[in-house]
């Protein structure tokens, strides 16, 4: 019978090939669904994987990509870090909606008067949402040892319960004739977050996450707090050996990737989403976990598996208006993706045997 | 009663002497790992009925010697005989099938599972429930153990536990019966029915091999002791003939070794630890009101065997745990509340045992193995940004002056071998220039050569003015470094004596009930 058995060392090629098998596995088992499905599935394939960059759309779609990408990035560069030691912030949905809400917020108290400080200040404003609602379960976690996973995990449906109420209550636009919502920041210059060069879809938030990815890249190998969180998750005796303290170590972590979400709500509030609705979360903040897994908590990695999950967004998108797809399809996609990476990683930690049964 | 019978069958080696009462034999029972010779030619025999006892110090190699009886390990040289028979069993299954039984100090049970489900587990072709609780019943009222075999192992103490297992030995009719530290969870009450149950099997024929550190136990109740040494066979004598300190002079070797101070001139106090008292840890030992100094130039030796409150007491030397106000002072200023970073930066720095994930990452390279404490003393970081050509720089220099046998700097410390990723977690330390230096198990795991360059690098860096404590559990290696020596024993040091002069009995003494030796010796 197979099995596994452990390797003593990962070849290095391993760790790179492990999420491109995962992609076309991925590609080949999603196809075979859609066969099941009565659809062609090399149609459907490279509906979602080709067209939306070099099909006959793709003037319209192409923009969407970095749109897309730019929350995903720069939510999953703060979780990588916390992934890398240990502590698993799985609400950054959460982080993102309080984000979006505390950034609109600004926006909307400042409401009608113009500045250049507006624009600022919400960033700072979502930055902080999403740190505070980031360090609740930090601080649970560090005064009674509840995990951080359940904590942040329930946040996420109290956020999203949070962004109803401001929609239908506090934040319910004057002139928006009774519907929910707040009013449409893109409309109101000093707040607004535009595509700043036309027909690329970059926004403040690509900006920020390309930051992000240098940032978290400087922090996790040349500076020294980096390396003791990479300490904290190899071998946490060690750690606190050199010196970390656990408990600043979980703030930080859930701190840092709570901002770095709470801006990319800010940014998607301000920018492409353009008001706070009792459906503002997206799902990015969850999705975003699969793209640090995929991209091996790396940057450069989460900037190859951000672009990656946000061509299947809009592939799915695409999938759905051109061949009638389902809407599940993305999800679907997205599920299998982590599934078979999962899977995969295994292979880089075992090698398979065929062993004669006893 | 085992006393008596056949006792002298085995120990005759004029070639005519083996009799039928001879059940067991090994003869050179060799056995390397990296860096350690666990087993060097082990020989000595056990007789059918008889209680015999495998005495040794912890890494004298008697776990590998049962295990190797057991079928756990196979030997690199050596043969064995069980019954006349040559015994090399492949795996336990053969071993037990041969008639060897093994009770092993940490159970192997399911919590949520029955007596009977439990030992049905174990079985290579299990009788009909029914049957099996049947036979159960029998052997626990035939040996005086009482179990049900209906109860579920989460609701058994400790010695309930053990019967369990012994019974489901019993089941297997063994010949030869291991017993690894059987009394080591067990209350003084549940000891006197185990041994009552050994006597009556060594009564019907049964031999039973006994592991213990405690020496009246040892005195008590066994026939023959079999002594090991650094994995060597010291002696085999009848426990009953001598003192308890005498066996303990055989355990640790007689030999006094004189301590070399040339060179060494101790000063003025560097490090004093007062009222250090720890929480009480979910498992481990809570330190008592443990105290000493340590002046410039003079090592302080801590003995006691692991687990009476070593690891808490480097921790809170480190400065993984802090204490209250005035415990740890070194040159006079206070460091109790401080972490592991800001002691080092005033000198006191420190190594613990666990190599592999405690004192190194397994997973990371030396270089970066070299950043975990040498940061801040060492210059490889300015402001927070780490400056990797300096870190290898240090960690080349480690390599080079500590003789890590290593391709370089870039290799993970976890593919060294036990003997020099330990060089290189001391050289990184001494390297670093301390004020104060605490190690634990210094050379633990480590093959001779290197422990002696260990040792050697302890002695020049107290020579160049340094305060050293080394807490170990290697008697030996205390009294060839220490200038003063205390006994760290269920979280309670000892007041520290000068070494020069010290008996093995006066450490015995000192060492208390951590070796059983108190009570034998008051009783000798």
């Amino acid at each position: 019978m197979l099995q596994l058995e452990p390797r003593a060392a990962t070849p290095w090629w391993l760790a790179i090939a492990s999420p491109l098998m995962a992609v076309v596995a991925t590609m080949v088992a999603g196809g075979a669904l859609f066969a099941l499905m009565g659809f062609d599935p090399v149609a459907s394939i490279r509906t979602i994987f080709w067209d939306p960059l070099f099909g006959p759309a793709s003037g319209y779609s192409r923009p969407q990509l970095l749109v897309k990408a730019g929350p995903l990035i720069l939510i999953a560069s703060g979780l990588a870090i916390g992934f890398r030691a240990g502590i698993w912030n799985i609400g950054a949905e959460g982080q993102y909606i309080i984000g979006g809400i505390c950034g609109a917020a600004v926006a909307l108290a400042a409401y009608p008067a113009e500045g250049a400080w507006i624009f600022p200040a919400m960033v700072l404003a979502g930055a902080a949402g999403g740190w505070a609602w980031g360090m609740i379960p930090a601080t649970l976690r560090n005064w009674t040892g509840a995990s951080e996973i359940l904590v942040s995990l329930m946040l996420v449906y109290v956020a999203q319960r949070v962004a109803a109420w401001m929609a239908f209550g506090p934040m319910r636009s004057p002139e928006g004739f009774g519907m929910p919502g707040s009013r449409n920041l893109q409309h109101y210059p000093s707040a607004a977050n535009p595509e700043l060069a036309a027909g690329t879809g970059a926004h403040w938030g690509v900006i920020a996450a390309g930051l992000a990815v240098l940032a978290t890249w400087f922090l996790m190998s040349r500076h020294i707090r980096g390396f003791r969180i990479r300490v904290a998750g190899m071998a946490p005796r060690a750690a606190r050996f050199a010196g970390v303290r656990p408990e600043t170590l979980v703030a930080f972590c859930l701190g840092l990737s709570g901002a770095l979400a709470g801006m990319a709500g800010l940014f998607e509030v301000s920018g492409p989403g353009g008001q706070i609705t009792d459906s503002f979360g997206s799902g990015y903040g969850f999705t975003a976990i699969i793209v640090a897994f995929l991209g091996r908590l790396h940057p450069l990695g989460i900037l190859l598996a951000g672009l990656l999950l946000a061509l299947t967004y809009i592939g799915g998108e695409l999938a759905q208006l051109m061949l009638q797809l389902p809407a599940a399809t993305v999800q679907v996609f997205q599920g299998m993706l982590l599934f078979f990476l999962l899977g995969f990683d295994t292979l880089t930690r075992y090698r398979l045997r065929w062993r004669a049964a006893k | 009663m085992c006393n008596g019978r056949n006792r002298l069958t085995c120990q005759k080696h004029d070639g005519d002497g083996v009799t039928t009462a001879e059940l067991f034999r090994a003869e050179g029972l060799s056995k390397t790992y990296p860096g350690v010779r666990a087993n060097d030619d082990v020989s000595f025999c056990v007789a059918a009925g008889e209680i015999h006892a495998l005495l040794g110090e912890n890494g004298a190699g008697k776990s590998t010697l049962v295990k190797t009886i057991y079928g756990l390990i196979r030997p690199d040289a050596g043969q064995m005989r069980l019954g006349g028979a040559p015994h090399a069993p492949a795996d336990p299954h053969a071993a037990r099938a041969a008639g060897v039984g093994m009770v092993f100090q940490h159970f192997s049970l399911f919590d949520a599972l029955t007596v009977a489900e439990n030992i049905a587990l174990g079985m290579d072709a299990p009788p009909r429930r029914a049957d099996l609780s049947r036979r159960i019943a029998q052997v626990s009222a035939a040996y005086g153990l009482p179990l049900n075999p209906a109860r579920r192992i989460e609701s058994l103490s400790a010695g309930e536990r053990q019967r369990v297992e012994i019974v489901r030995c019993l089941l297997g009719n063994p010949r030869l019966l291991i017993m690894d530290e059987p009394t080591s969870v067990l209350t003084p009450q549940e000891a006197e029915i185990l041994f009552a149950t050994l006597r009556q099997l060594a009564a019907q024929g049964t031999a039973i091999l006994y592991i213990s550190h405690k020496l009246d136990e040892i005195r008590t109740h066994c026939d023959r002791a079999t002594i090991l040494r650094q994995g060597r066979v010291v002696s085999t004598v009848n426990p009953r003939d001598h003192s308890a300190r005498e066996l303990a002079a055989m355990m640790v070797g007689a030999e006094m070794r004189l301590v070399d101070r040339s060179g060494r001139q101790a000063g003025e106090v560097v490090l004093t630890v007062a009222g250090l008292t720890s929480a009480p840890a979910s498992e481990g030992t809570s330190l008592q009101d443990v105290g000493f100094q340590v002046r410039s130039g003079e090592i302080l030796g801590i003995g006691g065997v692991a687990g009476n409150g070593q690891e808490e007491l480097i921790a809170a030397l480190s400065g993984e745990t802090t204490g209250r106000p005035g415990t740890v002072m070194l040159d006079g200023g206070d460091l109790s509340a401080q972490g592991p970073e800001p002691r080092r930066r005033a000198g006191l720095l420190a190594a613990p045992e666990d190599r592999l994930g405690h004192a190194a990452v397994p997973e990371m390279s030396l270089t970066e193995n070299a950043i975990l404490t040498g940061a801040t003393r060492q210059q490889l970081q300015k402001r927070g940004v780490i400056d990797h050509r300096a870190a290898r720089c240090f960690a080349e220099t480690i390599i080079a002056d500590f003789d890590v046998r290593t391709p370089g700097p870039a290799t993970a410390a976890g593919a060294l071998s036990g003997g020099n990723l330990q060089k290189f977690v001391i050289g990184r330390e001494i390297l670093q220039n301390p004020r104060a230096l605490v190690v634990n198990q210094p050379t633990w795991g480590v093959d001779a050569g290197a422990a002696a360059a260990i040792r050697q690098a302890l002695l020049d860096l107290a020579g160049r003015g340094a305060a050293v404590v080394v807490i170990s559990q290697d008697l030996d290696e205390l009294l060839e470094l220490s200038d003063r020596f205390a006994a760290l024993n269920n979280g309670r040091l000892s007041a520290p004596v000068a070494t020069e002069g010290l008996t093995l009995e006066q450490i015995g003494l000192m060492l208390g009930g951590a070796h059983g030796m108190e009570v034998a010796h008051v009783a000798a």
